[in-house]
């Protein structure tokens, strides 16, 4: 009897190992086609943008390129040296970057004090403008496209790079107010009452208590709005042409505007360029986003 | 000269009224205990106090002096959290003295102040750690430190213990008497534990629904509750309160309990008012620890009540009683057998009990 019962745990402990390695195996595989099906685009990107456009006309999307041939990406950044029609990004990479940095930097700085007073400040009816700030979340872009090009206009700002700092910088308040804010409201109050006895104001208590505990969300945000302002298509090409635009706008017009031969090759090194940044940011600060936006969760 | 004093004080947030005609004075070197369920304002007195929230009436007065308008920073007080509330990017030294920094104290007297206290409390060895690095004793120590190192005129306390567990509870406990006794300064300090308040407070001021229901010494807050609710709140089991009548003749004064058919005589008991006392509805009340089962005074009133329930918690026992349908609860050392469901002979002391009106719920 004993002997019995023995035997057939043995017997279930082997059915449930093979099982467990099965499905260990079974899930490792579909991840796998998940993998290469994200990868896949890139791998054509990246393998396109290295061939000639002899080679992409005989080979097909997958063919191994013949070298490592960085000529697209020369015409792509710095173009082909002659006049009038010639688009390529460096300037509109620049343009880019001098949107895109005080514009975050001025969503996030803001998000953060709205955040400290909604939460740490609180004062009659604080409730409702955070229920407006929310509201803002979901407005949708368009909506807002005839006003704020009115706006802007009446400013003087119109298709200039300052313009679409503002632009971005009021669009980001909504969401960079709900960050901080969430995050600040597992902040103990009890901090700010014992740095007010402590004799610190409104704004000592906001930079030497709060801001050096807010590294995880800063970084959510950061990432977050870099993400936004920088992929931003709608506003740059409603707000800017020419010369100011962003660099997402000069590549539509690169790879659309073209009246000749379409060069793969360049529309895709165009493209990796106009992407790395965000990528750059991502690979940094990634570690931190994850952690920032569950740490409202896991209080330490 | 009061150290403290609080004015008809009067708080509402909207149209909930969290505090109603407060009036309170601590002497020079007092320890008060605000004590009270959750929710009775206890801590809003103290956030007001410490200047943290504002007042709808009333005024507040720190050595004679009005600083219901004061900044929380000049009233010359300091106050330790539930949470500690350390700064959690500084570390020990920087938390303790940045209240300093703040007054523009001058860096010698800062570091004397900081080596002075930082060693009475024996944190010296933990100034560089950051407070995640502390234990729950540390942390709360520290922050004693840097309300400590301020000099205040009044600490104020905010439920310091609750977030520690029992045994470190009664350790920091003592240690705050310690302290008290050390430095003689002048504390308010908010809980919502009996046994902390008794212990530590020089006087008790218990609170229920924002009002004040008795200051008082913690002797007389024990034997001598002012109403119904300071009876049940103090005391583990709290007292028991049976409902009954007074019957008065001649110079004899006696409780009848509802449904009962003997009298209990209540000649020695100390009447506030002594007038219009027949057939007044009142609660008896008598604590579980001043029933017993042999009798020890002369005075002691012999009753016969059975036991219904038995509550074993180690070194005592708690009975339960009845009486005439009304429980009543006593408490025994553990090493007396009662048996259950029978009558059993147990012994009142009359000099230990209190009447209440039964309508008022005040003492009588």
């Amino acid at each position: 009897m004993q002997d019995n019962i023995h035997t057939s745990y043995k017997q279930l402990e082997q059915r449930s190992k093979y099982t467990n390695m099965f499905l260990r195996w079974f899930l490792y595989l579909v991840l796998i086609l998940f993998a290469l099906y994200f990868i896949f685009p890139l791998y054509v990107m990246i393998v396109t943008s290295l061939k000639t456009m002899e080679e992409i006309r005989q080979g097909t999307l997958l063919t191994w390129p013949s070298g490592l041939n960085f000529d697209s990406w020369a015409v792509a950044w710095g173009g082909r040296g002659y006049g009038a029609g010639d688009t390529f990004l460096k300037p509109y990479f620049w343009n880019s970057i001098k949107m895109v940095v005080p514009a975050v930097f001025f969503s996030t700085f803001i998000g953060a004090m709205t955040g400290y007073v909604l939460t740490k400040w609180r004062f009659k009816g604080d409730q409702w403008v955070f229920l407006f700030l929310l509201f803002g979340c979901f407005i949708p872009f368009q909506a807002i496209l005839l006003p704020m090009a009115r706006t802007l206009g009446v400013l003087g700002i119109s298709n200039s790079v300052i313009g679409l700092v503002l632009v971005h910088t009021v669009y980001g308040i909504p969401f960079t107010t709900l960050f901080f804010r969430n995050y600040y409201i597992s902040v103990p109050t009890e901090l700010v009452k014992a740095a007010r006895i402590d004799g610190a104001g409104f704004f000592k208590i906001f930079f030497k208590i709060l801001l050096p505990i807010s590294a995880p969300i800063i970084v959510v945000t950061v990432i977050w709005q870099f993400t936004q302002i920088w992929n931003d298509f709608l506003f740059g090409s409603t707000f800017s042409f020419g010369e100011a635009a962003p660099i997402q706008v000069a590549l539509n017009n690169m790879v659309l505007s073209s009246t000749s031969v379409k060069e793969y090759n360049v529309d895709m090194a165009s493209a990796i360029i106009a992407g790395v940044p965000t990528l750059i940011v991502y690979v940094l600060a990634g570690k931190y986003f994850i952690r920032g936006l569950t740490s409202g969760a896991v209080k330490g | 000269m009061k150290t403290l004093k609080i004015d008809e004080l009067s708080k509402n947030f909207g149209t909930t009224e969290v505090l109603r005609k407060i009036n309170l004075e601590i002497d020079e070197g007092n320890f008060l205990v605000l004590l009270g369920p959750s929710g009775c304002g206890k801590s809003t007195l103290l956030n007001i106090i410490a200047g943290l929230e504002t007042i709808n009436e009333g005024n507040v007065y720190i050595d004679d002096y009005n600083v219901s308008k004061v900044e929380p920073k000049d009233r010359n007080i300091a106050m330790v959290f539930q949470s500690y509330a350390l700064y959690p990017s500084m570390n020990v030294r920087e938390n303790m003295i940045f209240g300093l920094k703040q007054a523009k104290v001058s860096k010698e007297k800062i570091e004397e102040q900081l080596q002075k206290v930082s060693k009475f409390l024996q944190v010296d060895a933990l100034l560089e750690r950051k407070p995640s690095q502390l234990s729950g004793g540390q942390r709360q120590r520290v922050a004693i430190g840097r309300a400590l190192v301020r000099e205040p005129r009044i600490f104020l306390f905010d439920e310091p213990l609750s977030n520690l567990d029992a045994k470190l509870r009664v350790e920091m406990r003592r240690e705050i008497k310690k302290l008290h006794q050390q430095l003689k300064t002048t504390v308010v300090y908010v809980t919502h534990d009996q046994t902390e308040a008794m212990s530590l407070g020089t006087n008790i001021a218990i609170m229920n629904h924002g009002v004040i229901q008795q200051n008082d010494t913690p002797e007389n807050i024990y034997n001598k509750p002012s109403n119904t609710f300071v009876a049940d709140f103090i005391g583990s089991p709290s007292m028991n309160l049976i409902k009954g009548n007074l019957k008065q003749s001649s110079n004899q004064i006696s409780f009848v309990a509802n449904g009962s058919n003997f009298e209990i005589p209540i000649n020695g008991y100390d009447f506030i008012e002594k007038s219009n006392l027949e057939n007044k509805e009142v609660f008896f009340g008598i604590r579980p620890e001043h029933i017993f089962s042999k009798k020890s005074n002369e005075g002691d009133f012999e009753i016969n009540l059975r036991a219904d329930l038995s509550e074993y918690i180690g070194h005592e026992q708690i009975m339960t009683f009845d009486y005439e349908n009304q429980e009543v609860l006593a408490k025994f050392p553990s090493t007396i057998k009662i048996e259950l469901l029978k009558n059993t002979k147990l012994y009142f002391d009359l000099t230990q009990i209190s009447l209440f009106d039964a309508k008022t719920e005040e003492r009588i």
